[in-house]
């Protein structure tokens, strides 16, 4: 069938298989020359597809266990963080590390390492997971951790499922009071300006900018800046705090149709950006959200993917070292404004410290933006990832779907190790995607 | 407010899932029933995990209808919703050649089903109230060549529903049939169904939650079936036996 990702690009023809027990699984493993698992499909683009086989672990998405007394969750790899948090906040509990969609499972958050907008605090997905369950390529369960197996958990951790098929994990959460969040909204008139804002606000939990590409000269990178904290009870209101997990977040919108690409010209996204930027500013500075408003607004438009038209859409994240950021992220929006392409959706972050063998993050400022896929954009993607090179950046493989193994291979020495490791532990063989081919790790 | 039990006949299938999280959603306890019931041990302890009540294990094989009775005598308490997601479909060609396998498949969609439904009525008849869900299926509603073996068994477990919805009104126990379309589920796993005609065991869950509530007596899930089988049904049978559908 065809498959694809979050960014439906590449839609490639895969054989997937969805086995329903830990014995198939385990039996297929053993019996399939080469395989990548798959859980919601919502990384951007070829990291969970195998043409010859991809396996689905819808099947696998059952919880086992919960401590109320420390927050560890074990449950299996396709339960979604939407569920855990359906499940769990009602009782006062909330993930320590959320990517930007609930409908990710926990074994693509681990796969990934994915980050929050408290990654500057908390760190990467990895600092919650205690341990994990791998199904190797004899098929044999193995459990990893920090002090069991530890140079298998240091390679899965933001491994993209290269190590094996991740089947088990224990996470803890966070004790939370409430749903709710409070959201300071600060505008910032440039990139300097938001950046200050960034190196002022360590403090806060969650912050992350939205970010006008399309600004130019004094107004590069103009920005609304949101800091979050979560609410405790005592600062609601008497209605809220009677009910304070109950924020009320039925989502109804969806987009069920291909918007025809030309919608998403300059001219739309011009139009869109201007609107939110000004609409921010009028907004008080200071508003208690919803949790699921705050943390997941996109996916209150279910299929927002299909924005971007039929051809789909790409991805550029890239993370540049602090010391280079300021005039890294120059050059890149100025390409990106000079190019009139700017996305629809830009964000910037502030990293903290991370020492991992191969996950994403570093100290230092992310930027992230969507560009629907042509020629020209494709063409400004790859100048793009020149630009964050000569600055010392990385890239994020699980928004990746169209990067050359040369650029992956200068823009990250961990890479070259982790194709050893893959080589020296015969795993290159067993586990492969689209995306490690074609980046040759 | 402790809310009475709902039972699941035939929990192992996708659908009986989906209808166990969806009652445990709304705070039933639930009782799980199934052959070889203990490997379903992994769904109770994700259902009780999830919702916070408690579930039940049950011991049940909808083909020996001489130990349904001690079946439900057997149960921790009477439920007060009682869903059947028992079913076999097999594969026609099979079917065709081999008696064994046939009487299996019309006995697991008919014989199986429709018993221990009506052994449950009889109990809820005596406490004067609950809701009997009969999964049947789109393909009892005419023969086709492609699956007449289970079309048939389902054709006379809709026509049970039918008659027990009948007997039981005046005596406030409610039956509800569901006709579901194609649902994407083991049974169909691998067939190449159209999208938009295809429910999720979900939608299944939830059309069956709201039936229960507002007393309907006869749902489709997706509203499109209840159209297309409204043509399929009345097709004369001079050309209906020369198409192929």
């Amino acid at each position: 069938m065809k498959v694809s990702g979050w960014g439906r690009y590449p839609v490639l023809e895969a054989t997937v298989h969805a086995p329903r027990s830990e014995h198939a699984l385990r039996e297929m493993i053993k019996s399939t020359p080469n395989l990548i698992a798959r859980g919601n499909g919502r990384s951007y683009g070829d990291s969970a597809i195998n043409r010859s086989a991809t396996i689905q672990l819808r099947h696998f998405n059952r919880m086992i266990a919960f401590d109320s007394k420390t927050g560890q969750l074990v449950a299996e790899s396709g339960v979604l963080l939407a569920d855990i948090i359906t499940a769990f906040l009602p009782r006062g509990w909330f993930p320590i590390v959320t990517p930007g969609t609930k409908f990710v499972t926990l074994g693509g958050m681990i796969a990934a390492d994915v980050h929050g907008k408290n990654h500057h605090k908390d760190g990467s997905f990895e600092k919650c997971v205690d341990w994990i369950e791998i199904v190797d390529a004899n098929g044999e369960v193995i459990r990893c951790s920090r002090h069991e197996n530890v140079a298998l958990w240091e390679w899965t951790i933001g491994g993209m499922g290269l190590t094996g098929v991740i089947l088990r994990a224990a996470i803890r959460l966070r004790s939370v009071e409430t749903g709710w969040i409070k959201q300071t909204t600060i505008p910032a008139q440039n990139l300097v300006a938001a950046m200050s804002v960034f190196e002022k606000s360590q403090d806060a939990t969650y912050s992350v900018a939205w970010i006008d590409c399309l600004g130019t000269g004094e107004q590069l990178g103009r920005s609304l800046v949101m800091l979050g904290e979560h609410v405790k009870n005592a600062n609601l209101g008497q209605k809220q705090a009677n009910a304070p997990f109950d924020t009320n977040t039925e989502r109804k919108l969806s987009i069920p149709l291909d918007f025809p690409s030309w919608s998403l010209n300059r001219f739309s996204i011009r139009a869109f950006n201007a609107l939110y930027y000004w609409n921010g500013l009028r907004k008080p500075s200071e508003q208690i959200v919803d949790w699921d408003s705050y943390f997941y607004p996109l996916d209150a438009i279910l299929g927002w993917n299909r924005i971007y038209g039929r051809k789909g859409f790409a991805q550029f994240q890239c993370v540049i070292p602090l010391e280079q950021s300021r005039a890294g992220l120059t050059e890149l929006l100025e390409a990106i404004s000079k190019a009139g392409a700017g996305s629809f959706l830009a964000v910037l972050k502030k990293f903290g410290k991370q020492e991992s063998l191969f996950s994403f993050p570093m100290d230092g400022y992310t930027l992230a933006l969507d560009f629907p896929i042509n020629k020209t954009t494709l063409q400004l993607m790859e100048h793009l990832d020149g630009i964050a090179i000569s600055h010392g950046g990385r890239f994020y493989l699980a928004k990746d779907s169209r990067m050359t193994a040369q650029t992956l291979r200068a823009s990250d020495n961990r890479s070259a190790d982790f194709a050893t490791m893959r080589e020296d532990s015969d795993l290159r063989n067993a586990f492969q995607s689209a995306q490690s081919e074609r980046l040759d790790i | 407010m402790t809310k009475a039990p709902v039972l699941i006949l035939g929990a192992r299938s996708d659908i009986g899932k989906a209808i166990a999280h969806k009652f445990a959603t709304l705070g039933h306890p639930i009782q799980l029933a199934a052959r070889a019931v203990e490997t379903l041990e992994p769904e109770k302890v994700d259902i009780e995990l999830r919702h916070q009540i408690a579930v039940t294990l049950h011991e049940f094989d909808a083909l020996a209808p001489g130990t349904h009775e001690s079946f439900i005598s057997e149960l921790p308490a009477l439920p007060c919703i009682a869903v059947s997601a028992i079913g076999f479909m097999g594969d026609q060609p099979v079917n065709e050649k081999n008696p064994a396998i046939a009487i299996e498949v019309m006995r697991s969609n008919f014989e199986g089903p429709a018993n221990i439904l009506g052994a449950l009525a009889n109990h809820f008849v005596v406490r004067g109230s609950g809701t009997l869900v009969g999964i049947s299926s789109v393909a009892g509603e005419r023969g086709r060549a492609t699956n007449y073996i289970y079309g048939s068994a389902k054709a006379g477990f809709t026509a049970f529903l039918s008659g027990l919805r009948n007997r039981l009104t005046k005596l406030d126990v409610h039956v509800v049939t569901v006709l579901p379309g194609f649902v994407a589920t083991q049974m169909t796993e691998g067939m190449d169904l159209p999208a938009r005609l295809t429910a999720q065991p979900s939608e299944v869950a939830d059309a069956i939650a709201l039936a229960v509530e507002k007393k309907q007596n006869v749902i489709y899930v997706r509203p499109i079936w209840r159209f297309i089988m409204l043509i399929i049904r009345n097709i004369p049978e001079q050309i209906f036996k020369r198409m192929k559908i």
